[in-house]
């Protein structure tokens, strides 16, 4: 369990330095290029934490979909961001009260893993027992049981959101009849970026 | 790219496990960890490799635009159906207990299973091709000039 | 404060420092796309947390095993549930702000906020 924690906190400061190279960097592309990295440590992490669905998913999302939906707006926008003339000291202070608050706030959390916290014993039966029960164990996944049958209601609404948001972009972006058109003609996107 | 053949040539190779990966992910999800998220995900950002790398028009020959945007509303259809057969089945809306069917009982999942794995496919669906979509959006468009 | 509690609560540190990373970056920065990197960023720290909860000491992911002992611990899949969907859920709204970013400056020829407020005065 040792050379877990110690990979746990690698993965964890690797995640703060990348963090941080993102909000100093001015090179937009950089930044991109930084966040994937970023999404894929946490992905990392996930996988240590006993998360592997999200972190298939983080890792996908993050470091592949939105990366390059990240690159091709660059394409169409601008790569360098505006050099800004004096360095914005109120932000900084914002952010360091609120992140002393929440700091303050930690200190009355369970540790993380504790069995005894209110995560693991609020529910009872837990999940694990009631889906082991009333799925007459044909799917031992519990994250696939919890998603599809006991949140369906929820999951429903978010499939709907993500059909709003596709529709959303499809009328923003696509003008009536050219999609074809003007793919045809700029047959690489990402050339300039390659 | 048709620069870089070391590209080319690997992005060929890995295409056949990507979707194959994703298909095991969208229906191997009620064993282990995997799901319709989760598959649509990968199988997207698979065809938008295949778009990266061979341009726009040899994906559009793969995944046509007008196919795929109808699909994005058949998922969302696969899953709300899924309620409303269970309603006129009797139950509850997305109540999967009562579906149920004679093809080759035992083999065939029934009940919660059944129920699960039609709301699972149509989550599948509808993020596949969104995501394709969004990136059809994004790339098939002209760069302009600010004034 | 003892060495235990410290690596107990470290997790949340770690994740308290991503989030007010990203929210700096909302805040300081004027670039919309940055903006969105920053909220992104602010995202997946949210995702982190939930995910940091959900962990079970000597726990394993939440997939029974019938070969396992009677007495394994899992951790709890709830966080996973509801994370796993935010995650597909948030690629599709960034791409949403990214769709009109672009839109945006196919208008305003710029993507700060400034200019675009100044574009906004004169008109």
């Amino acid at each position: 369990m040792v050379m877990l924690e110690l990979i746990d906190i690698l993965v964890l400061l690797l995640l703060a330095t990348t963090a941080v190279a993102v909000a100093r960097i001015r090179n937009l592309w950089a930044a991109v290029m930084f966040t994937g990295i970023y999404s894929f440590l946490g992905a990392a992490w996930m996988l240590i934490l006993d998360a592997p669905d999200v972190a298939f998913t983080e890792a996908a999302v993050g470091a592949g979909i939105s990366t390059v939906l990240l690159l091709s707006t660059l394409a169409l926008t601008s790569r360098e961001e505006k050099p800004i003339k004096k360095f914005p000291i109120l932000p900084l202070i914002v952010v360091v009260v609120t992140g002393a608050t929440l700091v303050y706030g930690t200190l009355d959390m369970p540790h993380v893993g504790d069995p005894t916290s209110p995560v693991h014993t609020r529910m009872e039966p837990s999940f694990i027992e009631k889906s082991d029960h009333d799925m007459h164990g044909e799917l031992p996944n519990v994250v696939t049981a919890v998603l599809a049958s006991y949140r369906g209601y929820d999951t429903l609404g978010e499939t709907t959101v993500i059909f709003t948001a596709g529709i959303a972009v499809l009328l923003i972006l696509r003008r009536p009849g050219k999609l074809s058109v003007a793919s045809s003609n700029r047959s690489q996107p990402e050339e300039s970026d390659g | 790219m048709d620069n870089f053949p070391i590209i080319r040539v690997i992005t060929k190779l890995l295409m056949p496990y990507i979707l194959l990966f994703a298909f095991y992910v969208q229906f191997h999800g009620d064993f282990g960890p995997g799901g319709g998220f989760q598959a649509g995900v990968i199988l997207a950002a698979g065809l938008i490799l295949y778009g990266l790398v061979f341009g726009l028009p040899a994906l559009h020959k793969v995944a046509p635009p007008p196919a795929i945007e109808r699909l994005i509303a058949l998922g969302v259809l696969i899953y709300a159906g899924t309620g409303v057969a269970t309603m006129l089945l009797g139950g509850k809306f997305l109540d999967y207990d009562v579906l149920g069917h004679h093809f080759l009982p035992g083999w065939l999942p029934e009940g919660q299973h059944l129920g699960i794995f039609l709301v699972e496919l149509g989550v599948g669906v509808t993020v596949t091709s969104v995501m394709t979509v969004i990136f059809y959006c994004f790339a098939g468009r002209e760069p302009v000039d600010g004034h | 404060m003892d060495i235990s509690s410290v690596l107990g609560l470290f997790n949340y540190w770690i994740v308290i420092v991503l989030m007010m990373t990203g929210f700096y970056i909302v805040i300081a920065r004027g670039n919309l796309i940055k903006t969105v990197i920053g909220l992104n960023i602010f995202q997946i720290s949210v995702f982190l947390l939930y995910i940091t909860m959900g962990r079970m000491e000597a726990g394993t992911a939440p997939i029974i095993q019938k070969t396992a002992e009677v007495d394994q611990a899992y951790s709890n899949p709830l966080p996973s549930v509801l994370i796993l969907t935010a995650i597909v859920v948030g690629v599709a709204t960034t791409a949403l702000a990214l769709a009109l970013i672009v839109r945006i400056r196919e208008d305003y020829g710029s993507i700060e906020e400034d200019d675009i407020l100044a574009l906004d005065r004169e008109s």
